[in-house]
């Protein structure tokens, strides 16, 4: 599989969540996704993009393009060095949270990628990649 | 700092969300919108969200949030011209927007919320007699 990097978003402020959403917008678009998955994959990001700010204290969202064969998809990461998630489980399950939220942000953004992967432990940050194929 | 205009029709507050709203400005349309249902007196509140491209679940609270407010201060909310991707997106998401009404467009909307109007203040008048 190859990967194609195209470039890094600051999650500083909750403005950067609106940039997020216009980045992954640009690319998804750029890349031909249909409409629908453009809007899937925008709204998962826009949902993790806010927990890197809340709860990750900020952090960092890297874009990549992917190609597999014919295949073409878009990958989103979020990387930040907050306390991290110590029951993964449990943070993915719907209606969980520590915040004010709905707690719908990581159970619900996975249900709109095709491929969802987090990787966390308390003290050492949370990365979570999300894959929306063509 | 960006705001999102807020206008008197009739009875009636209505509000375009004509951008893409950051985390704050959403709650400052919730507490505008919140104080100016009071101030106005509006007996209803119609939320033109067409031009969103998307509604995630920070949004999809405000606008309950907004309705649950709304239905305290005795006026009616109903949320319009939502596109069918951000539709099937949000349902995806899980969120239930419940207690939202909705219509497909602004007319309709103004049709629904002057016919809700209409009924909650023929009901206040009979229990008046």
């Amino acid at each position: 599989m190859l990967t194609e990097t195209i470039e890094t978003v600051p999650i500083r402020s909750s403005e950067d969540i609106v940039r997020v959403r216009q980045k992954v917008r640009f690319h998804a678009d750029a890349m031909g996704m249909s409409l629908i998955d453009q809007t899937k994959i925008i709204t998962a990001a826009s949902e993790i993009a806010r927990n890197t700010f809340e709860y990750g204290g900020g952090g960092e969202l890297l874009l990549e393009i992917l190609r597999d064969g014919a295949r073409r998809g878009l990958r989103v990461t979020f990387s930040d060095e907050g306390p991290g998630i110590a029951d993964i489980e449990q943070a993915m399950s719907d209606h969980f949270t520590t915040g004010g939220g709905l707690g719908l942000g990581l159970g619900g953004a996975k249900r709109l990628v095709n491929e969802f992967d987090i990787k966390s432990q308390p003290g050492e940050g949370t990365r979570i990649s999300l894959i929306r194929w063509k | 700092m960006d705001k999102i205009p807020i206008l008197k029709v009739g009875k009636c507050l209505l509000v375009t969300i004509h951008i893409d709203m950051h985390d704050r400005l959403a709650m400052a349309l919730q507490d505008d919108l919140t104080n100016a249902i009071v101030s106005t007196r509006a007996k209803g509140v119609l939320i033109d969200v067409s031009a969103l491209e998307i509604v995630d679940s920070f949004i999809g609270r405000m606008l309950s949030n907004i309705a649950s407010a709304s239905r305290v201060l005795d006026a009616v909310t109903i949320v319009v011209g939502m596109r069918p991707h951000v539709a099937i997106t949000l349902v995806e998401l899980g969120v239930q927007l419940s207690g939202i009404q909705t219509a497909r467009n602004v007319d309709k909307g103004l049709e629904t919320i002057n016919r809700l109007i209409e009924q909650s203040e023929s009901t206040d008048a009979d229990g008046d007699d």
